[in-house]
């Protein structure tokens, strides 16, 4: 269907264009929402399109783009998808369509905030399709601006956040694990001569386990910092919680997810190293799962302890990841997926809560379910999707996660780590029970009385989400299928 | 004579001449700056129409006429337009006689950067460099306030105590190998074999010093936030680049083409570089983050910017041209990117007379275009993508892990990266200040079509370098290979 068209420039280029458009053109602030929707509209539509598209049975890197760009030192535009990063591009597309009506009454520089929040998208739309290191590398960087603008522009204004303060930080710690990503990629150029990902994977074996063990944790010291792993998370509380909602939903559903899906490049490419060090990068996972969850339940702010939450879900992905199993792989990858739509909608949701209440401290709320039926409702499906409920896509995930890591023979005592791990849902469902206990039931406050419930327009952002949460737990198959096809080549170059 | 070989230069002299003389006779005097302007295009076409006749020497050999002069000459003229189209407001408020001369020396010390960039011969080298620094040190002090007065002064004693340095390096390395010519220095050189010559090593020494004196590495920057600081603003641009381009096109030419690469001397020279890098960049950086005025954050940040560039030295020293076509491209990101961060603060701090950062305070309300400029321009400096700023750093990086030279610069090359977060946390506190800070009064900032012109060009050519480097980087290696 796509042999004559370049599905994904066209993709990746048309949010920058609708940037482009607001910023040349001043227009009111209606049409700005509807250009900027219309853009990601378009975007999505194609997305689907590509993921319907994408040859299920073949499997592989399909709709690949490649010309030379920069001849010098051979860097390519170079772009293509896997089974891996089709649903992530998804994930984008659709989270940065919804994202336009979620921030629907943004009212300060309207024009800027949806150029930046357009650009936003195309960066990380890059990411995912980009097959060469370099232009993955400049995809990597270029987010940073956004979202940095993004959090202290319009993120949440003293004293209740500290926007200006953890807009630096978010920017200082993903510059810093950029610097390890930069020297990398460029020890792994000149180690194997090639920027094209598909290819450094059988180049590597020719290298010294020391040369692949520097190169892999240079990288990793980036995706690690991005995803976030226990110690290098204290920037993810503070960026999640002080930037505004569509920012956050970005910033939980697809930006840390980048991080996780460079590892799991980064394994298929030093699977050597992934086998040798795999088990310290479990318990690195494991430490963040409980922590993660330990530290969530003593969050008071909605906002904060969903980010927390984070930090304890995404220790889960390294788990599946660094247990070396093909099941757990694949649940990880799941995981990318499930956990980008499922915390995109609790963000969501906290956004909601708080358009109305003006209130994010959990003691200070309490009864919303009297006059928010519907939002009390979706609050709680995101919340046990959070927790793994069955029939919701987080159950699939983690389902995969753990009966993947349990029977994997690539680390030893996997078996403890994955029941420790499992000890993590069960301190997810404390705090996720808790949080809506407090502040959906408890004694109705009086100062709440008017509330009205979501508008016509956010229920239909949060009911498009929940129906994502439950397709995929239903039909996991949609996406295991083609992460399965992706994830065997890189069993095959385990030796597992 | 080599009447045409020597064309860009013999134009920009005759246009020096020609500014003053009109000034003696016309009323008007922003004649002057229409003719200095449009008057670098006869010089950059000639450069241009130059590009393709190969490499040939003239004046007895002393200067060369190659594409790697050529390109910093291209270099400096449009420096030096960019220059002059954005001062355009600052002169007529700022700089009420004297303007005539003004152009004229800008002008001479582009003149002086030229044959530096050409020289091959030390006396040659000595005298265009002489020629730049008299001219610049007159400019600084061009505005006669307090500050300007001082900088002027402070940087002549320091220039001069460099200058004196670096010509007493000169004469032991004549001395020691009896010629003043780069090609004979290094016959001689390679005569000596590899025994290490205490005097020559010395002369060497020297010179390197009063050439890090002109590029401003560490610990030769003192002069640099105070003469940034009092100098008029389109001077410091203008120093800011074009003096540091021509210092290292200079060094280049002098270490690599000059000393040629004997084992006595290079066997530690890559490791030096490499640490002076390190020591430049960090201290720089370092320095400005508490800087408050945006000039001293820009001279600092510019100490950094030498540092990232000797990291190309390292390579350079060591290598096969890579080292040198990736300063090339390098400086030519950077000189665009300083020179647009400079142009607004032109306009902004003409308009609000001052250059504290916390007066730029919700500029994008008062200037959106100034400060936006000003923000990419930040950014490039910062070498985030897709700017050109970002290109150099890769292009420089890449060129000191080449494993055929076997440097074992990995360290070099994390340290920095590790600076640039550094930076980013300076050079973002200016763009918070400018986009979240609230505006001190609602008074919008003009700027003049000149300006604006120069804007465009400098925010154009950042991103085109970002997007489409080759443009640039063909040239730079066609030119690096003539000094391998």
């Amino acid at each position: 269907m796509f042999e004559d068209v370049n599905i994904l420039s066209l993709i990746i280029i048309l949010p920058v264009i609708g940037a482009i458009l607001l910023s040349i053109f001043k227009v009111s602030d209606r049409s700005i929402k509807l250009i900027a929707a219309t853009f990601t509209g378009i975007t999505f539509a194609l997305a689907i399109a590509m993921f319907a598209d994408y040859d299920r049975s073949g499997g592989g890197m399909q709709f690949v783009e490649q010309y030379t760009w920069i001849e010098s030192i051979d860097v390519q535009y170079y772009l293509g998808v896997d089974g891996l990063s089709a649903p992530m591009a998804l994930l984008t597309a659709f989270l940065g369509f919804l994202c336009v009506f979620i921030s629907w009454n943004i009212t300060n520089r309207v024009r800027e905030y949806f150029a930046w929040l357009l650009v936003l998208e195309t960066s990380i739309l890059g990411v995912f399709c980009s097959l060469d290191m370099v232009l993955f590398f400049i995809f990597w960087e270029i987010e940073l601006i956004p979202m940095y603008f993004l959090i202290a522009v319009w993120g949440t204004e003293p004293p209740l956040g500290r926007r200006e303060y953890s807009a630096v930080k978010y920017l200082l710690y993903t510059l810093l694990g950029s610097a390890g990503l930069l020297a990398g990629i460029l020890t792994a150029y000149f180690e194997m001569g090639t920027w094209d990902m598909t290819q450094m994977g059988g180049l590597a074996v020719g290298l010294s386990l020391g040369m692949q063990t520097l190169i892999f944790f240079l990288i990793f010291f980036c995706f690690c910092v991005k995803l976030p792993m226990f110690p290098f998370h204290t920037w993810l509380p503070d960026a999640h919680t002080d930037a505004p909602t569509a920012g956050s939903v970005m910033l939980a559903g697809v930006l840390i997810k980048m991080g996780g899906y460079g590892m799991i490049r980064l394994v298929s490419i030093f699977p050597d190293v992934a086998k040798e060090y795999g088990w310290i990068l479990v318990i690195m996972g494991i430490v963040g799962v409980l922590y993660g969850a330990a530290a969530t339940l003593r969050q008071t702010d909605l906002k904060r302890l969903i980010a927390y939450s984070s930090v304890s879900h995404m220790g889960y992905v390294l788990l599946g990841i660094f247990a070396l199993d093909k099941i757990s792989i694949s649940g990880a990858a799941l995981q990318l997926f499930s956990h980008g739509v499922v915390t995109g909608l609790l963000f969501a949701m906290v956004g909601v809560v708080y358009g109305k209440t003006h209130e994010r401290r959990i003691p200070y709320l309490g009864g919303l379910a009297r006059q928010m039926p519907i939002a009390c409702l979706i609050f709680s499906i995101a919340g046990l999707a959070s927790l793994g409920l069955p029939l919701t896509s987080g159950f699939a995930a983690e389902f995969l996660i753990f009966t993947g890591s349990f029977k994997s023979t690539a680390v030893a005592g996997i078996e403890v780590y994955t029941i420790l791990g499992i000890i993590g849902i069960v301190l997810t469902a404390g705090y996720i029970l808790w949080m809506i206990e407090r502040v959906f039931y408890q004694e109705p406050r009086e100062q709440f009385d008017q509330l009205s419930d979501a508008t016509v327009m956010e229920r239909g952002v949060i009911f498009s989400l929940v129906i994502a949460i439950m397709v995929v737990g239903i039909f996991p198959n949609v996406l295991t299928d083609i992460i399965g096809k992706s994830v065997e080549p890189i069993m095959a170059s385990l030796g597992l | 004579m080599e009447w045409h070989q020597i064309s860009p230069e013999l134009s920009m002299a005759v246009l020096a001449v020609a500014v003053i003389l009109l000034d003696l006779f016309v009323k008007d005097k922003r004649l002057l700056a229409w003719l200095a302007a449009i008057g670098l295009i006869v010089p950059l076409a000639f450069v241009i129409d130059l590009w393709n006749e190969g490499s040939s020497t003239i004046m007895n050999d002393m200067l060369a006429v190659d594409q790697f002069a050529l390109f910093f000459k291209f270099l400096i003229i449009g420096i030096t337009m960019m220059v002059f189209l954005s001062s355009w407001e600052y002169i007529n408020t700022k700089i009420q006689n004297f303007r005539g001369e003004f152009y004229a020396l800008v002008i001479l010390s582009a003149l002086g950067l030229m044959l530096l960039a050409a020289a091959r011969d030390m006396i040659s080298i000595y005298v265009a460099l002489e020629l730049s620094s008299m001219s610049l040190y007159a400019l600084t002090a061009f505005l006669k306030d307090r500050k300007s007065t001082e900088a002027g002064l402070k940087y002549l004693i320091l220039g001069g105590i460099a200058s004196a340095t670096l010509l007493y390096g000169m004469v032991l390395v004549f001395g020691m190998t009896g010629t003043t010519y780069l090609d004979g220095i290094k016959e001689a050189i390679f005569d000596i074999g590899s025994t290490r010559e205490p005097v020559l090593f010395l002369g060497v020494v020297l010179i390197a010093v009063g050439f890090a004196f002109k590029i401003a590495a560490v610990p030769f920057h003192m002069w640099v936030p105070d003469v940034y600081e009092g100098a008029p603003t389109p001077i410091t641009a203008y120093l800011s680049v074009a003096s540091k381009a021509a210092g290292f096109a200079v060094i280049i030419r002098i270490f690599i083409e000059g000393f040629g690469k004997p084992s006595w001397l290079f066997d530690d020279w890559t490791t030096l570089f490499a640490v002076l890098a390190a020591i430049t960049m960090t201290v720089g950086n370092v320095l400005a983050i508490h800087q408050t005025n945006i000039k001293r954050l820009l001279g600092y940040s510019g100490v950094a910017q030498a540092g990232y560039l000797m990291v190309g030295l390292a390579a350079a020293t060591a290598g096969e041209g890579s080292g040198q076509s990736g300063i090339m491209f390098f400086l030519v990101a950077y000189s665009l990117a300083n020179l647009g961060a400079f142009i607004a603060i032109i306009a902004i701090s003409n308009k609000i007379g001052s250059d504290e950062i916390a007066d730029y305070s919700g500029m994008i309300k008062r200037a959106p275009v100034l400060a936006l400029v000003l923000g990419i321009c930040l950014i490039s400096l910062t070498g985030i993508p897709p700017t050109g700023g970002f290109i150099g750093k890769l292009l420089v990086f890449k060129s000191v892990l080449d494993p055929s030279l076997d440097s074992g610069l990995l360290w070099l090359v994390i340290v920095a990266v590790v600076n640039s977060v550094i930076a980013a946390f300076y050079y973002f506190r200016v763009i918070k200040v400018m986009f979240l800070g609230e505006p001190k009064s609602q008074e919008s900032v003009p700027s003049d079509a000149s300006l604006e012109f120069a804007l465009i060009i400098s925010t154009v050519g950042v991103f085109a370098l970002g997007i489409y480097p080759y443009a640039v980087s063909k040239y730079a290696d066609i030119a690096a290979m003539l000094i391998p």
